[in-house]
């Protein structure tokens, strides 16, 4: 096994975990064939992507955004493309169908 | 000289568990162990003693309620027999793997089928590879006092491994000796209550038995190993102690009759003190008796010691391993530390008292007979197979 | 009371780390999610053996940022028990302070709950202990590949019920797990759904406010399980409820109230089309299927008094 792993004398006992949310050191981009795209001029703000996400990938940011319309909103989502894994669920439910689903390209 | 309570063996564990001001008790009733959590509840009933109980629907799960109470950082106490230790088994791995320091006491007792009530140690054997400290008495107090050592040396920060204490179905647990009963504040005093490991606290939240893949596997295990072998310096240092404190005296073995003894017999649990009354008796100067009190981990250095000079050696096994090359698991264990340490012995093992047929004076005559006889024989004439003693040919 | 909660109230900071390993589209993994941010920081979580477990606690890595501990699969309950029953008494003899509210919460898949850990869910319910027990049900066991177990419903393919010449997917129907706890006399039980996340805060909160044992039964798609394509979990969860399939309902003290009314019902077949493990199925068994939603159906409008479950509307 590899070398860089702590011995056994190292790990705290019982292999209890330390450090709560640690799996956020796994970044599971790697699963994702299609990235959701959001269209900030057609979202919403509905709040429902940022809801029914599996990974709690989609932000919700205080960051106002002034649409092309020139719609004001404070808020703006945005994805996490470091965990999201591309189920596409978002896309999916959008009301007014401001995510896009586009292939990944690596 | 404090004074002397008659109690059997079973209040005996109950008054050590009151002793110890145990948290939480979750204990589902078996026989013989049942009158230890009848005690306990009477205890509790009456305010002496301030702790949860768990009326649990099962041993599983009255181990999986003990590890979820541990986990939170309780001291917690749980007993059990025969079936119900055989219930347990998935979750006496999980206790001991997760390191937690929670004491159970099995009064010891067959395993069905036939479906038996009665005393001989199938169950104590049968769980002595889930990684737990354990260990046996010989009478009522020292079932009461292994109670207040298992605390001690369960939550040492050394050890944090599950502690199993035991004592002879109905021969110990419903036989009435006189106890010098251990009082909470000596108790506590020898045994204070101190947060030594990982516990589910929202101030500081771990996560507890998380999946451990081939990469990790295998340091925990090693882990274990390591905590289980340092439990006997722990051991070592609470017997000391205790008999500071107590003035009773106790180790890893016990050894009863001349030193220079030819026969030695190696037993555990109430049987040895028959063997020390055949001793007596007969002024068999020639016979020596090893009681193994410390099973797991087992004294193998005091194995060696106290086998080292004997002619010929029998091992008393009151459990069965059928299809084994050994037959008995006390042999075993024997054989094996012996061969470590090179020592080239006569031993016989004698498998007697399963199902709690008695093991009789007459059957220690007949074991001791029979020694005498083998010793002078060469090692290659020794029967290859135990010998069953008190069983109908 | 209070008006009930929107979209708008969830509240944002995750208590579920990503980085977990459950599948693209899991609805448990939604579940998860939200049962985290629902519950309180002081609450401490027991877990069985299940999909949930494996992907989220790998060692050195853990999701959970709550307290959590998983012993084996069916004994969550049990050990949920244990840990309540140490708060209480560490509270009684002072070493948990008195003021601190610490709540339990005890979860397990369809199999850690129906089936193996029955036994240790029924003690705890029987018992009383002031836990809060959620079982996210995906109708099989979904750890092991896909075998069926007592929540499999009646018609769906799984690796232990294939479809061949002889069988035709599982042939029995759903176990009711609600009955089974309502048998136990508990102040609270539910059934929630993943598209449906204000209804489900709503009752974790009003669960744990409760003193007792309490048991949420929570609908959980399984994308390789039911054979769908990942972006439809949403989708299939809603369509449960609008079929009848499944009942947004609680049991509060014996009093029943369904908390998603459906005056209109779609067909069943709306539901079970959507899915791979249905695949199989005839005309005349999604009829058979069909009458089983609508004895449901009938069941729960008598339980409530009235018709809050519709017709089928064709």
């Amino acid at each position: 096994m590899s070398k860089s792993l702590p011995s056994w004398r190292e790990l705290p006992i019982g292999a209890v975990i330390l450090q709560p949310g640690s799996t956020v050191r796994y970044k599971t981009h790697e699963w994702r064939t299609l990235r959701p795209v959001i269209n900030q001029d057609k979202c919403i703000r509905c709040r429902l992507c940022w809801a029914y996400c599996p990974e709690g990938t989609i932000l919700e940011l205080d960051k106002p955004y002034t649409t092309k319309a020139g719609k004001v909103y404070n808020i703006t989502y945005e994805v996490n493309y470091d965990y999201c894994k591309g189920c596409g669920v978002c896309a999916y439910e959008c009301p007014v169908k401001a995510i896009e689903m586009v292939p990944e390209v690596r | 000289m404090k004074h002397k309570v008659p109690l059997s063996g079973n209040s005996a564990v109950a008054y050590a568990v009151k002793a110890m001001d145990v948290d939480v008790v979750s204990a589902y009733p078996i026989t013989p162990q049942t009158t230890i959590v009848e005690k306990i509840a009477e205890f509790v009933a009456n305010g002496e003693l301030d702790a949860k109980v768990i009326h649990v629907e099962s041993e599983h799960s009255a181990l999986s309620a003990a590890v979820g109470a541990s986990a939170t950082g309780a001291r917690i106490f749980t007993a059990s027999s025969s079936q119900g230790i055989a219930l347990m088994y998935e979750i006496m791995f999980i206790a001991s793997s997760m390191r937690l320091p929670i004491v159970m006491t099995i009064a010891t007792r067959a395993l069905s089928a036939p479906i038996n009530i009665w005393n001989d140690h199938s169950d104590f054997m049968a769980v002595s590879d889930t990684g737990w400290v354990m260990m046996m008495a010989e009478n009522n107090q020292e079932a009461h006092d292994d109670v207040v050592l298992a605390y001690r040396i369960a939550e040492d920060p050394r050890v944090l491994l599950p502690v199993a204490t035991a004592l002879d179905g109905f021969f110990m647990t419903h036989t009435i000796e006189p106890i010098e009963v251990i009082s909470r504040e000596e108790g506590l005093e020898f045994a204070p209550k101190k947060k030594t490991w990982y516990t589910l606290d929202p101030d500081n939240p771990v996560t507890m038995g998380a999946l451990g893949d081939p990469n990790w596997y295998f340091e925990f295990k090693k882990q274990q190993y390591e905590a289980l072998k340092n439990s006997r310096t722990v051991f070592d240092e609470a017997v000391k102690e205790f008999e500071k404190k107590f003035g009773r005296s106790y180790g890893p073995v016990e050894y009863f009759g001349n030193e220079d003894a030819e026969v030695v017999l190696v037993a555990m649990g109430h049987v040895s003190g028959n063997i020390k009354a055949f001793i007596e008796k007969t002024s068999a100067g020639n016979v020596g008796l090893l009681r193994v009190k410390l099973y797991r981990p087992f004294p193998e250095d005091l194995i060696v010691k106290h086998l080292e000079n004997a002619e010929i050696v029998g091992v008393i096994d009151r459990a069965l391993v059928p299809g084994s090359p050994y037959g008995g698991p006390l042999y075993s264990d024997v054989i094996v530390t012996l061969s470590k340490n090179n020592l080239s012995k006569k031993v016989v093992d004698f498998i007697a008292g399963l199902g709690g047929r008695p093991v009789t004076l007459g059957h220690i005559k007949n074991i001791v007979e029979k020694l005498e006889e083998l010793k002078l024989k060469p090692q290659k004439d020794l029967p290859k197979e135990p010998l069953f003693v008190g069983v109908r040919e | 009371m209070s008006r009930p909660l929107t979209i708008r109230d969830l509240p944002r900071e995750e208590r579920f780390a990503p980085g977990h390993r459950m599948c693209q589209g899991c609805g448990a993994a939604i579940l998860m999610r939200h049962i985290t941010k629902a519950v309180p920081k002081d609450t401490i979580i027991t877990q069985a053996t299940g999909c949930v477990e494996v992907t989220t606690t790998l060692y050195p890595e853990t999701a959970w940022k709550h307290p959590w501990i998983h012993v084996a699969f069916e004994n969550a309950a049990a050990v949920a028990s244990g840990v309540e029953a140490a708060l209480k008494a560490l509270k009684r003899k002072g070493v948990i302070p008195e003021s601190k509210d610490v709540k339990v919460l005890s979860m397990g898949g369809d199999g850690g709950t129906f089936d193996i850990g029955i036994q240790a869910l029924s003690g705890m319910l029987e018992r009383g202990h002031d836990v809060l027990y959620i079982v996210y049900d995906n109708e099989a066991y979904m750890n092991t590949g896909i075998q069926r177990s007592g929540a499999t419903p009646f018609g769906a393919w799984t690796t232990t019920t294939p479809v061949g010449k002889v069988w035709r997917g599982e042939w029995r129907r759903k176990k009711d797990i609600i009955s089974i706890a309502l048998a136990h006399r508990v102040p609270y039980v539910a059934t929630v759904n993943p598209a449906f996340l204000p209804d489900l805060y709503e009752k974790i909160r009003k669960a744990l406010s409760i003193k007792g044992p309490k048991l949420i039964h929570a609908f959980s798609p399984c994308v390789p399980g039911w054979r769908y394509e990942p972006e439809l979990t949403i989708a299939i969860a809603k369509m449960a409820v609008f079929t009848g399939v499944w009942v947004n309902y609680e049991v509060e003290n014996g009093e029943f109230r369904v908390t998603t009314p459906v005056p209109k019902r779609k067909p069943v077949e709306e539901y079970l089309k959507l899915q791979g493990r249905f695949r199989h199925l005839t005309a005349q068994e999604i009829s058979e299927i069909q009458k089983y939603v609508d004895e449901q159906v009938e069941h729960i409008n008598k339980l409530a008094g009235k018709v809050v479950i519709g017709p089928v509307e064709r």
